[in-house]
């Protein structure tokens, strides 16, 4: 039965990201920051408001070429396909749900009897079934965040990157979007996530990579993050939060 | 007769003649739609692709081609009438086509007046939602020409509202169409060159009666268009 397959695991892990520099106009976005992601390590990319991490994230990605510095996806210097993106605020099409769902798939040559079963074990896994014929921007907030995991989920796809996918939710689509996601990750996708609900992160997170001001101020394994942060910036920060 | 008088009884006339179905009338109506959806059509070949493709690509002289295109927005239609005059006249470019005084020159001067407005249009309408969707897009790796395409499906209604103002200046328009028509009676005669003629030859009954359909086609186009609006969001958000 597909349903205990893991998804099918492309080649472009890890990424490596080396010196990333990236300035708009004036303002230096991100300053030298080392980083890598390896296969299967949660990574969770926090830190304050303007340290940039959708910047990061958008790198990685291959949305966003950095202004100096390095990235590869296993060595290779074009964006590998097996990667997905959800984003704070979902970019749905004006279709249907399971239109919305099938665009997706169609644009990494899936189609026919493949793509129906894929929309179908998609669409039921974040509970949207009985809306795939409605038309997707009439969701409410919740379902349509559920539908962007949804389109992720059924590209199977190796990666798995999400800026602050519940930054605009209630805490029950909350829950509902950090179960999704960690259904995904039990199938073999690698999650790279940030987000400010420190508590998401604790509950998620293999690693956490702590931005500051554009510069990367510690990349620690999530218990010891939490527990005794190295830089005196992450401390500062989790010290804010709690208050 | 007085001139209150006068003014009363071509209403009354006037009305006679649309409720009447006057022959006369309803072929001059029918040709001026016949040629202002022809060009219309060809314009929107035109001006969408067009229009999206300027808001997809990036290129050098892009902010210049968007000016331009906003300004020919504001072509006046004589200028446009006599452009295509002097290419379809006899010892014009293409005068050995014989176009010149056919409705197949007033739908070319028509097509040249609002195919600039439409892709003008159409370029803003699709690049504000390209700002939206681009990121997503590229995602999903979604190609330029791709990525054009699904914003014009995307943004269908807003772009049927903008067909909709395309054909309402077609049809309204007066000086291109007298330029190059000529205003020859049951050939290429239709409702604003006939109303200026009618008028200034005093038949004022003719004249008001193609001027109230005008008006009602003017008046249902917008709101045609309104109700587009309206119910897309409602339907599609």
């Amino acid at each position: 039965m597909r349903d205990s397959v893991e998804f099918a695991i492309a080649t472009g892990l890890p990424i490596v990201g080396r010196r990333i520099t990236c300035i708009r106009g004036n303002t230096t976005i991100l300053d030298n920051v080392d980083v890598t992601i390896e296969q299967g390590v949660t990574t969770f990319i926090l830190g304050p408001n303007g340290a940039g991490k959708s910047t990061l994230l958008r790198v990685l990605h291959g949305l966003l070429a950095p202004t100096r510095g390095t990235i590869a996806w296993n060595v290779s210097n074009v964006r590998p396909p097996g990667q997905a993106m959800v984003f704070q605020r979902p970019v749905l099409l004006r279709r249907s749900a399971e239109r919305n769902v099938r665009y997706a798939l169609a644009r990494a040559g899936v189609r026919g009897g493949d793509a129906d079963r894929r929309i179908f074990h998609a669409l039921s896994h974040v509970g949207l079934v009985k809306a795939a014929t409605r038309p997707a921007r009439a969701l409410s907030g919740g379902e349509q965040q559920r539908l962007a995991l949804a389109r992720a989920w059924a590209l199977e796809p190796e990666v798995l990157f999400l800026d602050e996918p519940t930054a605009s939710l209630d805490p029950a689509a909350t829950r509902a979007v950090e179960e999704i996601v960690r259904d995904i990750r039990g199938r073999g996708t690698t999650i790279v996530m940030t987000t400010h609900n420190l508590a998401q992160a604790k509950r998620l997170a293999d690693e956490v990579v702590f931005l500051h001001e554009g510069r990367l101020a510690e990349h620690t394994p999530a218990a010891e993050f939490f527990r005794a942060p190295r830089s005196k910036e992450a401390a500062v920060y989790l010290e804010g939060e709690r208050l | 007769m007085t001139a209150t008088g006068s003014f009363a009884d071509s209403f009354t006339l006037a009305y006679s003649l649309i409720a009447g179905f006057d022959p006369k009338l309803v072929e001059i109506v029918t040709l001026s739609l016949k040629v202002s959806l022809a060009s219309t059509v060809a314009a929107a070949c035109i001006g969408l692709p067009m229009g999206a493709g300027i808001a997809v690509v990036r290129f050098p002289g892009r902010g210049a081609v968007i000016a331009v295109l906003n300004a020919l927005m504001g072509l006046p239609p004589v200028v446009v009438g006599l452009l295509v005059y002097l290419l379809l006249s006899r010892a014009g470019p293409l005068g050995t086509f014989g176009l010149l005084f056919t409705p197949k020159a007033m739908v070319i001067a028509q097509t040249i007046l609002i195919a600039p407005i439409l892709a003008a249009l159409s370029r803003q309408i699709i690049e504000d939602a390209w700002s939206e969707y681009r990121e997503q897009l590229t995602s999903l790796r979604a190609g330029p020409l791709d990525a054009a395409m699904t914003l014009l499906w995307d943004t269908r209604f807003s772009l049927a509202t903008v067909l909709l103002a395309g054909f309402g200046r077609a049809v309204a328009e007066v000086g291109a169409v007298m330029i190059v028509g000529g205003n020859i009676d049951g050939v290429t005669r239709v409702m604003t060159t006939t109303i200026a003629l009618e008028t200034s030859k005093g038949d004022l009954p003719l004249a008001l009666g193609l001027g109230l359909v005008l008006l009602a086609i003017v008046l249902i186009l917008n709101m045609a268009a309104q109700w587009t609006r309206v119910w897309a969001h409602a339907r599609f958000g």
